[in-house]
């Protein structure tokens, strides 16, 4: 029999614990100076350069990148304890994070040396802010059915077109755009498609904001007309953007922030049921944390695998699969196991503003980043059934 | 892995490959097939791999232990390999020589409580004790007064009163009537009913996530061979979904075992690690396998429902080992108390030190 799926029992090395420590003060400091708010619920603003520049200062923006670009050369395990203590702690960094996730490792692979010296060590100071065009109107799962053009121009690319359901572009300096540079071909549908670096301050981009069902404006239509970007842009081989992705997308797959997103809601619930919970409180609670504890350990493991140059792609979607879907059931969970606790008792009114706020924002959970389908279909491909 | 770790995982393989493949044994008309299975796996010194070589045994690590048990999971083990195991490794921790042949453990539930007389009998019952009719010897827990003791014990010295699990394997009540045992010795401190169950429970996490692992393999097979609708049904989105979901349990008890089991292999003590990993390990993979045995099934269709095909062989273990050594329900309110009685402010930083 083969194994089809394998995961190595990583743990988090001695200094990646020893980091923690010091990203736990660090939060201490911040939660007293304002900056960090755990339950902060829906006023929770994930954006501030203040926050991103001390974090950036700390040296943990792009820590795993070469110390020549304002790296720190730190491993893909010290970065795994920033990220989840980060997030537990509700911190804020959405202009950092998307760069420091994923932009920032595509520059260092696809862009030149003048690229790579003036924007990799602006990420990692925390000044610097990308956002990813991706989905469009027409096409959103179906990736490759991209239509947003780049035309040979003077000097460069011309692009025409809109993405869609973009977050961060109202903030962003940068965008990794995929556009359309070539027809598909019969033989590979995914063909003609190539990644590039895109100015967003430059002139030809509209950042239109859309309103969501939680009431928050994050994500964007971003509309290009005539933009023109260099040649030195194209991140990449031309038309060839769909063989890039298979490393770069288990690390995007695998974080703590595929399981963590609400785990706010988990530790209200703890709060809220308090030191003597009856059995089915002290039941639920097990399960949940049983649940979370074993997500965790799956997404060190494949941390640690990426860490030590594998490429553990079906691993980083099961990961993101059942990371995500426990994330968006969990308020649901929270709710039932809450049911009983009488809302003049304890923290019913924080836990409530918490619940409601999480039950908001779970459907998403599912679809950002690539849905719950699309992931089963590449796990059905790393079974060897497609 | 190290390498005697990988000789034991590769010795164990080939022997259940050999004489106790669940597809051969689906089509069995008898059970002459486990005698011969039971002495190559003794032969190998599995059976003692948790006793040191002084008290009769094969000195292996708590890891390789734990690796023999994963695969005997993954070929829906029929013999009592697991509680030998588990019983030699009671035994030797309270210093007792651990004597030949196939042995299991009492109690294996938290209310189950056998109590050593004054004169130096037992008395009690421990329920749903697996192969006890088959075990020579038990290894019991017992309690003289606050103080816990084990006890090697006869099986002929014992009332068996015989019951079954879910796949028919003896899951027997054992009487203890001023029942006399071979030897008594102090428990080593901190072993209780709890640290026995979740050292138990530990051990079927790990079986579980090896039959998983397997039920996963045949019904991947299934559906590239299987046609329907002109076509293999494993092109059905709906059935790569249904996959591609086993998978993640699958996945999810493989790394909460082998995280317990990883854990349990470095300890000192059953200390507030021990018990997060081995409870959660037993929880989530309790519940992979009444999510992955119901998935499998739908995925073979009336074929996997047959007594022909093995899937039973391990559906059916799946299922009945989530009873063992303490349910998912059982460890939930266990770990939900702790982590309720230690404060919403300890979670994070209890989950986050492993």
């Amino acid at each position: 029999m083969t194994a089809a799926i394998h995961f190595d029992p990583i743990r988090l090395p001695r200094e990646a614990q020893d980091l923690r420590a010091e990203v736990r003060a660090f939060i201490r400091e911040e939660i007293g100076a304002g900056s960090i708010d755990p339950r902060a619920g829906e006023t929770y603003s994930g954006f501030n350069p203040e926050f991103s520049r001390k974090v950036g200062a700390r040296g943990w923006i792009g820590m795993t990148w070469p110390k020549r670009y304002g790296g720190r050369e730190r491993s893909f395990l010290e970065r795994f304890v920033v990220t989840e203590e980060f997030r537990v702690a509700n911190a804020p960094v959405l202009r950092h994070f998307t760069a420091d996730r994923q932009s920032g490792p595509i520059l260092l692979k696809y862009a030149n040396e003048r690229l790579k010296a003036d924007i990799l060590p602006r990420i990692t100071r925390g000044e610097c802010c990308f956002c990813i065009g991706m989905s469009e109107p027409g096409s959103g799962s179906d990736l490759f059915a991209a239509k947003t053009r780049a035309t040979r121009a003077d000097g460069g690319w011309r692009i025409d077109g809109t993405k869609v359901w973009t977050s961060n572009a109202q903030h962003a300096d940068y965008m990794i755009g995929l556009f359309r540079t070539s027809a598909s071909t019969r033989e590979n549908r995914r063909h003609g498609l190539t990644q590039f670096l895109v100015d967003m301050k430059a002139p030809g981009i509209k950042v239109n904001p859309i309103a969501d069902m939680s009431g928050r404006r994050d994500f964007n239509e971003v509309v290009f007309d005539g933009l023109v970007i260099p040649d030195d842009c194209v991140m990449g081989a031309v038309d060839m953007a769909w063989k890039q992705a298979t490393s770069e997308l288990a690390y995007e797959r695998s974080g703590p922030e595929r399981y963590l997103e609400t785990s706010y809601i988990l530790f209200e619930l703890v709060r809220l049921l308090g030191a003597n919970p009856d059995a089915r409180g002290a039941e639920g609670i097990g399960r949940l944390v049983a649940q979370i504890h074993t997500l965790r350990r799956m997404s060190i493991s494949v941390n640690g695998m990426l860490q030590a140059g594998k490429e553990p792609s079906l691993e980083g979607s099961l990961v993101k699969d059942l990371g995500t879907v426990w994330e968006q059931e969990l308020p649901a969970k929270a709710r039932d196991l809450a049911a009983f606790i009488d809302a003049s008792e304890g923290d019913r009114a924080v836990f409530d503003m918490l619940l409601a706020f999480a039950t908001t924002i779970a459907p998403k959970l599912t679809i950002q980043g690539g849905t719950t389908e699309v992931l089963r279909g590449i796990i059905a491909r790393g079974l060897g059934l497609r | 892995m190290t390498e005697t770790g990988n000789l034991v995982a590769e010795t164990t393989s080939r022997i259940f490959r050999d004489l106790g493949d669940p597809q051969a044994l689906a089509g069995a008309k008898d059970e002459r097939w486990k005698a011969p299975l039971w002495q190559a796996l003794e032969e190998a010194g599995l059976t003692r791999a948790w006793v040191p070589e002084a008290l009769g045994g094969a000195g292996a690590g708590i890891a390789e232990g734990f690796d023999i048990v994963r695969i005997a999971g993954s070929f829906a083990v029929a013999v009592p390999l697991a509680e030998t195991l588990l019983a030699g490794w009671l035994l030797s921790r309270a210093g007792i020589a651990v004597p030949e042949g196939a042995l299991s453990v009492a109690p294996v539930r938290e209310q189950d409580r056998i109590l050593l007389n004054p004169d130096g009998t037992l008395s009690g019952s421990a329920r749903a004790v697996p192969f006890a009719r088959d075990a020579a010897h038990l290894a019991v827990l017992a309690w003289r007064g606050q103080a816990a003791v084990v006890a090697l014990v006869a099986r002929a010295a014992c009332t068996i009163r015989e019951g079954t699990n879910l796949a028919h394997e003896p899951r027997d009540e054992v009487v203890f009537e001023k029942s006399k045992p071979l030897s008594v010795a102090d428990a080593p401190a901190g072993l209780t009913n709890h640290e026995l169950l979740l050292m138990g429970a530990a051990v079927r996490a790990l079986q579980m996530s090896g039959a998983l692992q397997s039920i996963l393999e045949l019904s991947v097979a299934y559906a590239r061979e299987r046609v329907a609708f002109e076509k293999p049904i494993g092109k059905f989105q709906a059935i790569q979904h249904s996959l591609a979901r086993l998978a993640g349990e699958a996945a999810a008890a493989l790394v909460a075992a082998g995280s317990a089991a990883d854990t349990l292999s470095g300890a000192s003590a059953f200390d507030a690690a021990v018990f997060l990993e081995a409870a959660s390990a037993k929880i989530r993979s309790g519940e992979a396998a009444g999510k992955g045995a119901a998935i499998a099934h739908q995925v073979h269709g009336a074929i996997g429902y047959s007594a022909e095909l093995a899937l039973h062989r391990y559906t059916l273990r799946l299922l009945a080992w989530r009873d063992d050594f303490g349910g998912e329900s059982h460890w939930a309110v266990r770990l939900g108390n702790r982590v309720a009685a230690n404060g919403a402010d300890a979670l994070w930083p209890m989950l986050a030190a492993r």
